[in-house]
């Protein structure tokens, strides 16, 4: 996964969501759930000049994805 | 996920934010805390074969890296006593009164990607998962077979931690199965491929390990995953066995497993395992009706997402996406495609809104250092105490101030956290420092957010230097803190070395031309270049045939019963409408030159030459049917390819419809040594026309011969309607393929197939009047000239070959050259579509910008020791390089907006005149020198 631009992504969501302490924001497109699509989704769509709320129910995004070991037929590493 | 309100456009969406009980944006994920707890856990992430603490990181790759607590194992937060962590925690981050908290957000459109879960086989019982200890799932070994996994990726059993030996896998673990007990109707497209990978990696552990794979048919119907399969099965000691299974026992003293099987030659047997590993498949979400709930988005009978059946990326909620398994299950590239599927569409929509909410950046105007003497910053970073427990950290600070060049040395607890970067900019300005050097962990994910400083410190970014002193220092050196301080100095005086050489580079903005060019008028093709058109850009649309439609004019309907004709001329008629869009068909493309941003392509239309310039291009040339030579096609009637039996069909045909007896043959010219592929979409046609024809006609007998059945994902369902139809089903090995020969008796002709029956163990003969050839998909005839225009590779088998085959699938190495559609591989027209919004959607984030940003740090010719050899040209993998004429000969020049910096030319110039800029021999021999100085 494209870590460094997924860490920045997160760095601008987490500003976002953090800062905002009236509780109410205005983005373009909300993503729900961020695994390997979820992430790929965000990361276009901020490409593309669009805000993006990435939400996941989990304490990091990945999904099952960075829970494997290598994916084939290339044996990379997943995350 | 609370709930979501308004319409497209508009959505209002409430969430509620569980409190982590940390302040993310104070934790530096130094894990101190996680140290101190005293509170075990299992690790979710580890599928609980492991331990945990309540305070933890997720996992060690996490973004965000910073840690959690679990609320129902910490003992504060149960019973309020503990809070140790809070007094570790040297930056306060630790907050353990956090509330949930109510965030409301506004947007345009949603995007569903919430993944799949695996299939628990605890609900089937039979297996003994969660009775027997060796009994695991292919996601809880997925975990034992990885590094940072339960057993720090040596594989063990759980059962008493010893290597196994004798591995078995079970396929179809809650897949193709009809049974009251929660298995899947489906197929789970995943697992066959997954398990051969798992085998593979097992044995690059351990040589001699002995795996057995129980298999129904195996669907390696992927792009490569034919020769994927092949190289598992050729591995020594490795058991391909077509057989269903059951557990037989446990044994109580080894706790080995015994599984029960039968094979045709043998019988039923029964055989001991060490470790038996379920290839569990893929169910849809959980809380899946909850969230179909709160969206109002309808969902099939299995589960999954309902999409439109010419747009599987859309629900039934207008401005709400789908992307992922959540559309039913599929691999990673599929989940890939269909999230920048999921952009485009989104771009659709919003495209009068782009770029209003984001913002650009500002930096300070850069100063100009040239003439200046090298004055040297070195900031070394004790990580938390990833860097700090095992080097000295305040030493080598000291030691860094005392170097040549240096003027200002500092440590810092975290040179990454925002706070210390801003320091470290303020700290530029004030010195006076020229150069940055940052001694910490690795640039390969914290260079860009130094450079970044540097910029912010009014200095040119390529300034700057990383010392790794983590990966490369106290990680592999925790035992030797002595040794470990003293190799970080030897590091950190390299890095200054090599500091005080650098020099500024100017990173090129590109201006990009917003018009695209579409390759192909296919559905694919047609696809893309609407979608495109649809999101403001303008688009050229060439076709080398005289109409639009590609190869899906020859497909008249497909196993979702979707109407192709009536689709393709929908299709058609939009593409002319749209103002945006410029078809030329019956063209050739002559010549293409440029790169991404600028591209310049020459055709012909007819008799007109053309000239289009254009941004981007996205590769949509389709494939076709291969003309078969075998089993008698062309010299008799009755023979046909599964396309002209569907057209036929289509006709409504008397001698098709009226056919008494009708066989099929699967891999006609692929899965051999010629095509070495699967061709991936036949199967499904072959049991969608016996279908159709057992609708039409349900006393024709149908049989279809087959080497593995590779209905993949939802089309299982069809293939078991189709035997529940009587459609007989007849497995041939490729050493004995059926054989055909045309038979006349009683001025009757008609074609007698033979084929060995496995399961009945004798030949059998079938006087067919019709013959339907499931004939391979072939590439493209054109795709090798393409491939040369364009500077993209082909893959053996002749179709295009992506950057990445799992996570850059329609992307090429070259940039602003985009593929999809049967270009890529053969594949079925829903999947297509997926692929072409999904080449637009990466297209889309090249023609939304103004400019592209190429790196500074690319190859540079020095003309006068240029000796004109070519090794520069002919090693280059960017195409980057070409000769010139210049006063004194042709030399080589490098196109630095194509140079991604490699530096392979560098490498094989025999005079050095090939320079890396910022990899020079003088920054690289300096670094050296420093390094042996003292020896």
């Amino acid at each position: 996964m494209e870590k460094e631009q997924v860490e920045q992504l997160y760095k601008g969501l987490a500003d976002s969501i953090c800062k905002g302490s009236a509780g109410s924001h205005a983005g373009d497109v909300m993503v729900v759930g961020g695994g390997v699509s979820g992430v790929q989704a965000s990361l276009d769509l901020a490409a593309s000049g669009f805000k993006v709320y990435l939400v996941d129910r989990a304490p990091a995004i990945g999904g099952k994805m960075a829970q494997l070991d290598k994916t084939f037929p290339t044996n990379d590493c997943s995350i | 996920m609370d709930r979501v309100e308004g319409e497209a456009g508009e959505f209002n969406v409430t969430l509620i934010k569980k409190p982590r009980y940390i302040e993310e944006e104070k934790c530096t994920g130094c894990g101190a805390c996680v140290e101190y707890c005293p509170i075990k856990v299992e690790d979710e992430y580890n599928q609980n074969l492991s331990l945990n603490k309540a305070i933890h990181i997720y996992f060690s790759q996490a973004v965000p890296l910073v840690t959690y607590i679990d609320a129902k194992k910490c003992s504060f937060l149960k019973n309020e006593k503990c809070a140790i962590c809070e007094g570790i925690c040297k930056n306060n981050a630790i907050d353990l009164c956090q509330k949930p908290e109510k965030i409301e957000v506004e947007v345009g459109a949603i995007v569903l990607s919430p993944g799949y879960e695996i299939f628990d086989p605890k609900l089937q019982g039979d297996y003994g998962y969660g009775t027997m200890q060796n009994v695991v799932t292919s996601l809880d070994y997925e975990r034992i077979l990885c590094s940072t996994g339960p057993y720090e990726g040596e594989i063990r059993r759980p059962s008493d931690g010893k290597h196994p030996h004798k591995i078995a896998w079970i396929q179809c673990v809650g897949s193709r199965q009809v049974n009251p007990l929660g298995g899947n109707s489906y197929c789970s497209a995943v697992c066959c491929a997954y398990t051969q990978k798992q085998v593979i990696l097992t044995k690059d552990h351990d040589a001699q390990a002995e795996c057995t794979i129980f298999h129904n048919d195996v669907r390696s119907f992927g792009k490569d995953f034919e020769r994927f399969y092949q190289r598992a099965e050729k591995l020594p000691g490795i058991r391909f066995i077509r057989s269903y299974v059951s557990i037989g026992k446990e044994i109580p003293e080894t706790k080995n497993v015994t599984l029960r099987y039968s094979t045709y030659e043998d019988g039923v047997k029964e055989e001991e395992f060490d470790l038996v590993v379920l290839s569990v498949g893929l169910n849809p979400p959980d809380d899946v009706k909850d969230l179909a709930k709160k969206f109002s988005i309808d969902l099939t009978p299995q589960g999954f997402c309902k999409t439109n059946p010419v747009n599987p990326i859309e629900t039934s909620r207008r401005g709400i996406f789908v992307s992922g398994a959540f559309q039913g299950p599929i691999d990673i590239p599929e989940s890939i495609v269909t999230a920048s599927g999921a952009d485009a569409l989104c771009s659709q929509l919003l495209a009068y809104r782009r770029g209003e909410l984001s913002t650009e950046r500002e930096y300070p105007q850069e100063r100009d250092v040239a003439g200046e003497k090298p004055r040297v910053g070195v900031f070394v970073c004790h990580c938390g105490a990833n860097i700090g427990r095992v080097v000295n950290v305040p030493s080598v600070a000291e030691y860094a101030s005392g170097l040549k060049n240096v003027v200002y040395a500092e440590e810092a607890l975290f040179a990454c956290a925002t706070d210390t970067a801003k320091k470290i900019a303020e700290t530029i300005r004030e010195k006076g420092l020229n150069r940055v050097v940052v001694a910490a962990c690795t640039p390969r994910t914290h260079e860009p957010l130094f450079r970044d400083t540097l910029r912010e410190g009014g200095i040119n970014p390529y300034y700057f230097e990383m010392a790794n002193i983590r990966e490369h220092c106290s990680w592999v050196h925790a035992r030797e803190k002595e040794m470990a301080t003293r190799k970080a100095k030897d590091i950190v005086r390299m890095a200054v070395a090599r500091a005080a050489r650098l020099e500024p580079l100017k990173e090129f903005e590109l201006p990009v031309d917003k018009r695209a060019l579409v390759v192909g008028g296919g559905v694919a093709g047609m696809t893309s270049a609407l979608s495109l058109a649809n999101q403001g850009f303008e688009v050229y649309l060439v076709e080398r045939d005289l109409e639009l439609g590609g190869v899906a004019r020859k497909i008249h309907f497909t196993l979702e019963g979707l109407d192709v004709q009536a689709y393709v001329n929908g299709l058609v008629n939009k593409v002319y409408r749209h103002p945006l869009l410029h078809v030329s068909t019956d063209a050739t493309i002559t010549t293409v030159s440029g790169y991404v941003g600028n591209f310049t392509t020459t055709m012909k239309a007819g008799w007109m030459a053309k000239e289009i310039r254009h941004g981007i291009a996205i590769i949509a040339t389709g494939a076709e049917e291969y003309k078969p030579t075998e089993y008698l096609y062309g010299k008799e009637d009755g023979v046909l390819t599964q396309l002209e039996l569907g057209e036929r069909i289509a006709r409504g045909e008397e001698r098709v419809i009226h056919s008494q007896c009708l066989v099929m043959i699967q891999c006609v010219g692929c899965r051999n040594e010629e095509r070495n592929y699967c061709s991936r979409v036949c199967c499904g046609h072959s049991v969608k026309n016996a279908l159709k024809l057992k609708e039409i006609n349900p006393r024709m007998d149908i049989y279809i011969l087959f080497r593995d059945m590779r209905t993949y994902g939802l089309a299982e369902d069809s293939y078991r309607e189709a035997a529940n139809r009587d459609v007989k089903f007849i497995r041939y090995e490729p050493e004995s393929k059926p054989q055909v020969e045309a038979v006349e008796e009683g001025g009757h002709r008609f074609l007698r197939v033979t084929v060995a029956d496995p399961v009945l163990g004798q030949k059998l003969e079938i006087d067919a009047d019709l013959l339907a050839l499931a004939a391979a998909v072939v590439p493209s005839a054109t795709n090798a000239e393409l491939s040369r225009f364009f500077k993209v590779p082909l893959n053996p088998d002749g179709f295009f070959q992506e950057a990445h085959v799992k996570l850059r699938p329609v992307d090429f190495a070259a940039e602003g050259v985009f593929l999809c559609g049967m270009a890529h591989y053969p594949k079925h027209i829903a999947e297509t579509i997926s692929q072409a919004y999904g080449a637009a959607g990466r297209a889309a984030t090249i023609l939304s910008k103004d400019s592209v940003t190429a790196s500074g740090a690319v190859c540079e010719v020095k003309e006068s020791d240029c000796v004109s050899c070519g090794v520069c040209l002919s090693v280059c993998a960017c195409g980057a390089i070409e000769f010139r004429g210049t006063p004194q000969g042709k030399k080589a020049w490098v196109n630095s907006v194509l140079c991604e910096g490699d530096g392979l030319c560098t490498a094989k110039c025999p005079t050095g005149a090939i320079q890396l800029k910022h990899f020079t021999d003088e920054e690289l021999v300096a670094q050296i020198d420093t390094a042996i100085g003292d020896v």
